[in-house]
């Protein structure tokens, strides 16, 4: 609060969608370094016995073909293959997962994981019991660190000996007397990783890491900024991009969804979709031309016909042109298919585009 | 903040600068840091004829758009063209050259219902 951030709600927490502005933070982070509060994130701990076993019928990823410190993105479905949640699973012991879900989430994902524990008359009475999940969330604070200069400033926190873990992979490591989480993980596109540390320790964190980036010319980023970057890449947002009404194959996501898997809630609806294809599909676009940029909600037509709505859409800091993504008719999401945005009544041209919309040049 | 004396107030952070017959609109230096980075502006038609609080324009920051409304009754008869290729001169000079359009007023006692300096400043906390 002290650097003058701007203050909403997001996901019951107080959030600032910006510190100085959104298109200096969003050029921060493609250029050199930014730093988000990710603390809002929920973080929960399945463990014990049969956990991995458990959990792979739970998410669509293949959790077998994670190595322990190994995370991988998934989803965790409801018995009609729609989105409750998508998330980032880490094996952190043989049979122990840290799962870091969407923070408006995090109580619906516990309590459904929790209702599908397996029935005690179903297996071994000692292995449902010795299954267990916890909501650690209110203990951990977390942020992200991204942008190009992102490994200087990993030196510089954590020590020149220290290597950065390979993509997708979490370590834990020391600092300043405390043990952190540190994941090369994130959500803008660029380099980066995610930290996590005790909530007590929040505050040191983040002071140490603003102080230490200065030379790399860091600059706290909110929001807005999270939204204009993940969106760059086509990374979905769940509750804007997703619902429980949408599955990952329309998304365009099957690629973290392993339907070779004997079992897994959702398996049944999404095989049936494979099948029969789906009708609609979450497509990226650019607006063509100077016009305002598009946003959630927004009608999509073709030759007159209403074919899908916006999900997401912003002007694009890194483009300088508006883009967005949005569910259309399967036969209108084929790339260089041209469209209209209706926004206060009126037509805008745009096209849909290849995802990602923007790629480091 | 910067909330110039001279110049009239609405409720809705639109700023008014009185021209002989005319009046000069735009949104305030509060406005515009609320709302960050302009990055399109809607501009009103010309000639067209607006009641006070009437939808007028829409300013968009990447995050949001935003409607701007007539401070009172009245016809447009100049629109900031400049605005069209840098919405950003709302955030650097919301007062000078991120003017956004002049209303011929209909009535000059309409003005009276609008707010003066202190009263915007208090307003804005």
């Amino acid at each position: 609060m002290r650097v003058g951030a701007k203050i909403v709600p997001f996901g019951g927490w107080l959030m600032p969608v910006r510190y100085t502005g959104i298109l200096e933070e969003h050029h921060s982070v493609r250029n050199n370094v930014g730093i988000f509060d990710i603390s809002h994130m929920g973080q929960l701990i399945v463990g014990n016995l049969a956990a991995a076993g458990w959990l792979n019928t739970m998410l669509t990823n293949n959790i077998d073909k994670l190595e322990v410190g190994q995370g991988q993105y998934t989803f965790l479905l409801n018995e009609r293959g729609g989105i409750i949640d998508d998330l980032i699973v880490y094996r952190i012991g043989e049979q122990k997962f840290l799962l870091v879900v969407n923070a408006a989430r995090t109580d619906e994902d516990f309590a459904w994981l929790n209702r599908h524990l397996p029935a005690v008359e179903a297996v071994a009475a000692a292995t449902a019991r010795e299954i267990r999940i916890d909501n650690r969330s209110a203990d951990f604070g977390g942020v992200a660190i991204q942008g190009p200069r992102v490994a200087e400033l990993f030196h510089a926190l954590f020590g020149e000996d220290i290597d950065l873990p390979p993509r997708n992979h979490i370590v834990e490591l020391g600092f300043d007397g405390t043990n952190v989480s540190v994941a090369r993980t994130g959500y803008t596109g660029e380099d980066g990783v995610e930290v996590f540390f005790r909530a007590q320790d929040a505050a040191e964190f983040w002071n140490a890491a603003l102080d230490k980036g200065k030379p790399f010319g860091i600059k706290p980023c909110g929001l807005g900024a999270r939204d204009t970057l993940r969106l760059e890449v086509c990374y979905p947002l769940n509750g804007s991009d997703f619902s429980p009404e949408r599955n990952p194959i329309e998304a365009g996501l099957g690629f973290f969804v392993d339907l070779t898997k004997p079992n897994f809630v959702g398996r049944k609806a999404l095989m049936k979709t494979k099948e029969n294809g789906s009708a609609e599909k979450l497509a990226a676009f650019r607006m063509e031309g100077k016009g305002p940029p598009p946003r959630p909600h927004y009608s999509i037509f073709r030759n007159g016909e209403r074919i899908g709505e916006v999900t997401s859409g912003t002007l694009s800091p890194s483009l300088n042109y508006g883009i967005g993504m949005a569910y259309v008719s399967a036969p209108h999401a084929k790339i260089g298919t041209r469209i209209d945005i209706e926004i206060r009544g009126q037509k805008f041209p745009a096209i849909i585009e290849k995802k990602p919309l923007y790629k480091k040049s | 903040m910067n909330v110039p004396d001279d110049l009239l107030y609405t409720e809705t952070h639109e700023w008014i600068r009185r021209e002989g017959d005319n009046v000069r609109v735009g949104i305030t230096d509060h406005a515009q840091s609320e709302l960050t980075d302009v990055v399109y502006v809607e501009l009103p038609k010309m000639d067209r004829q607006l009641n006070a609080k009437e939808s007028i324009a829409v300013v968009e920051s990447v995050k949001a758009a935003s409607d701007i409304y007539a401070p009172v009754k009245g016809t447009v008869v100049e629109v900031n063209k400049a605005l069209e290729a840098d919405p950003g001169l709302i955030n650097r000079e919301p007062y000078g050259q991120g003017w956004i359009f002049v209303l011929k007023i209909d009535n000059a006692d309409d003005l009276k219902q609008l707010k003066d300096a202190t009263a915007y400043r208090k307003q804005i906390g």
